[in-house]
């Protein structure tokens, strides 16, 4: 699987390399600067592209910028975005072209490399991998309404967990239950909110997403 | 097309109004005149001494009439008049006290502004303000002439002229006397409604050159002016200083104590009990999220992140996004102000939503962004309970202290009973928007 990276502190930048090449991923490019990353992105055209938000030579949001200008061109390029915050404004520009393959996590989830691995394979695949703060934000945000205040405490978990983009599977072994529960937990959730149910996990995470951002 | 009709109603009202404030401001001129009889003798007493005792509590009462003129000029003509006074010193109350006070205030050039105000302002006043309603008067005088009181001034054998026709032998068979001057009063009475405005203005005019501070006193205040703004930014910064210093020494910097002896721990136990080693890595890598997440809350209070990236715009729009409360923003701005500035918009803003959530009972909030005129102008309005003051330990208090280092001025609109609004005003340049990369 091919990686390009755009990370401007080369400490940073190399650990995310020899994490990435011992998790069999091979990295096409490793920048440290917006225009060199956009022109990285368009002329490899890598499975995942790992991006950090803030890059000279502005240091402003310039990774951001250039990897929402990539995936104009090039619709539904995967891209998972790190940063040293995550903001609600960000996760939704990067969602809002609702085709997927969007990932948004602090650069703390680095720590758990399993973990941080699996988002990227995720959002390679079409996925979505939001961090948990985003969603918690969102759904503490939105559960002073109904219907999403009707949902009990245990369902909430689901649902920010999917949100986050976990599949069924993981959401069981995070919650340590059977996958049959949560596909039951689900599914009232979809119910309760009234969303159209679908199998296919990506969708199932948007209409999510889209529900809670609305 | 109702605001057309709205405005010629106002201009109007203007004319009508006119001649009524013009006679008022010349009315004022009575106890204007009492003011400068007494100032005169407390002056003329100086020679003895009694005089410098008499002398500060008259031109304080000389400076209170003039400041009711200044608001009645402000507000009638449309000539803004600010208050040209020197701050007086802390003096004390003995007698070297009052010398001093007596020195300071006929040191201050406006005092002999005044003074000139208080001799002239009757004459100017008559011939300026109170002009549009003498001739008002002129003209309901011709009207009473032709009706009957020609007749009684000639029965009573008086003298009379109305502008040039005489009527000292009544009107008698002249009809076209009658109507002439019946006309001519017509004209009078027009010519004061059609000319009170620009007569008020006129006034309005005198007022400034007179009342209005010299430019030297306006320095000298704004020196004052920013010397406290000043020192309240001082104050402000070091006890930001402080803060974080604080939430470093009890935060991200005793954590990382904590995972340092953690480690030294971790090293120790590494041969005789792995498992334990484990546990304690495992709880070192939390402490270490916790360390992060504890240096980002405080960056974000330091300087939010997206309002290093894009601006006040899209930083009020991510602070809405995350608040408890529904709040809607509209911006309009077409580039970006200085950062200092946005700072200060910023943390405005976000204090004015605190205090939103939690006094005002709101649930939903407006914030509006733009520039205009030289000013970003952001105004905030709720839904909730009203009857906010400035006052009230609010915060609002220091918000509008912290804005005015940059000269800026917050305005509380809350009548019981809601809604709410604040309107934050910073005088600011803004730069081009910044191109996006492509």
């Amino acid at each position: 699987m091919r990686v390009v990276l755009a990370e401007d502190l080369a400490l940073l930048r190399e650990g995310l390399v020899s994490l990435l090449e011992t998790h069999g991923f091979e990295i096409a490019a490793a920048v440290d600067n917006g225009p060199s990353l956009l022109k990285a992105l368009l002329d490899h055209r890598p499975d995942v592209a790992v991006v950090d938000v803030r890059l000279p030579p502005s240091f402003t949001d310039e990774g951001l910028q250039a990897a929402l200008e990539a995936r104009r061109q090039v619709p539904g390029l995967p891209v998972l975005v790190l940063s040293q915050y995550v903001e609600q404004l960000y996760a939704r520009e990067l969602l809002a072209d609702g085709t997927g393959g969007i990932g948004y996590l602090l650069k703390d989830r680095v720590f758990d490399a399993a973990q941080f691995v699996d988002a990227i394979r995720r959002v390679a695949q079409g996925g979505t991998a939001m961090d948990p703060e985003v969603i918690s934000r969102l759904v503490a945000r939105g559960s002073r309404d109904e219907p999403l205040g009707r949902l009990t405490p245990r369902e909430r978990e689901v649902l920010e967990l999917m949100a986050q983009g976990r599949s069924n599977a993981a959401i069981a072994q995070a919650l340590v239950v059977t996958e049959r529960a949560v596909t039951k937990h689900t599914a009232n959730i979809f119910a309760k909110l009234d969303l159209a149910v679908s199998d296919d996990d990506n969708r199932r995470v948007l209409a999510v997403l889209a529900y809670l951002d609305h | 097309m109702d605001a057309e009709v709205s405005t010629r109603d106002g201009r109007l009202a203007a004319h009508a109004r006119a001649p009524w404030h013009g006679l008022r401001l010349w009315l004022m001129s009575w106890p204007a005149l009492l003011l400068s009889c007494a100032l005169l003798t407390a002056m003329s007493l100086v020679g003895i001494g009694i005089g410098m005792l008499l002398v500060p509590p008259v031109l304080l009462a000389v400076r209170g009439l003039l400041n009711v003129y200044r608001d009645l000029i402000s507000r009638w003509t449309g000539t803004e008049i600010e208050r040209p006074y020197l701050p007086l010193p802390d003096t004390g109350t003995g007698l070297n006290g009052h010398v001093k006070r007596f020195v300071a205030l006929m040191s201050d050039p406006a005092t002999w502004r005044d003074w000139a105000w208080l001799a002239a302002d009757p004459f100017v006043a008559l011939f300026t303000a109170s002009l549009s309603f003498l001739l008002v008067l002129y003209g309901v005088w011709g009207w009473l002439l032709a009706a009957f009181a020609g007749e009684l001034i000639a029965d009573a054998g008086g003298n009379d002229w109305y502008a040039w026709i005489n009527v000292t032998r009544g009107y008698g068979d002249d009809t076209g006397a009658r109507v002439e001057t019946a006309a001519l009063g017509v004209v009078f009475l027009a010519a004061g409604i059609v000319f009170g405005p620009a007569l008020l203005r006129a006034y309005g005019r005198w007022g400034r050159l007179l009342l209005g501070p010299t430019e030297k006193s306006r320095l000298a205040l704004r020196v004052r002016h920013l010397t406290e703004t000043r020192s309240d930014a001082v104050d402000t910064s070091a006890a930001e200083l402080r803060r974080i210093e604080r939430d470093l020494h009890d935060g991200a910097q005793a954590r990382l104590v904590a995972m340092g002896m953690s480690l030294g721990a971790i090293e120790h136990l590494l041969d005789r009990d792995p498992e334990k080693a484990r546990l304690l890595l495992a709880q070192t890598r939390e402490s270490s999220a916790k360390a992060l997440g504890e240096l980002r809350d405080l960056v974000r209070g330091i300087h939010p992140p997206v309002l290093a990236d894009r601006g006040i715009g899209d930083a009020v729009k991510a602070l809405a996004l995350d608040h408890p409360l529904q709040v809607e923003v509209t911006v309009d701005l077409p580039g970006r102000a200085e950062p200092p500035v946005e700072s200060a918009a910023y943390f405005a803003v976000s204090e004015i939503l605190t205090n939103a959530a939690k006094h005002s009972g709101a649930r939903r909030v407006w914030i509006d962004l733009r520039y205009e005129s030289g000013m970003l102008r952001i105004s905030v309005t709720d839904d909730g309970r009203g009857g906010a003051r400035l006052d009230a330990g609010t915060g609002l208090r220091g918000i509008e202290r912290r804005i005015g280092t940059f000269d800026g001025v917050l305005a509380l609109n809350s009548p019981p009973g809601g809604p709410t609004l604040v309107t934050l005003e910073l005088p600011c340049a803004l730069s081009s928007p910044k191109t996006s990369l492509s």
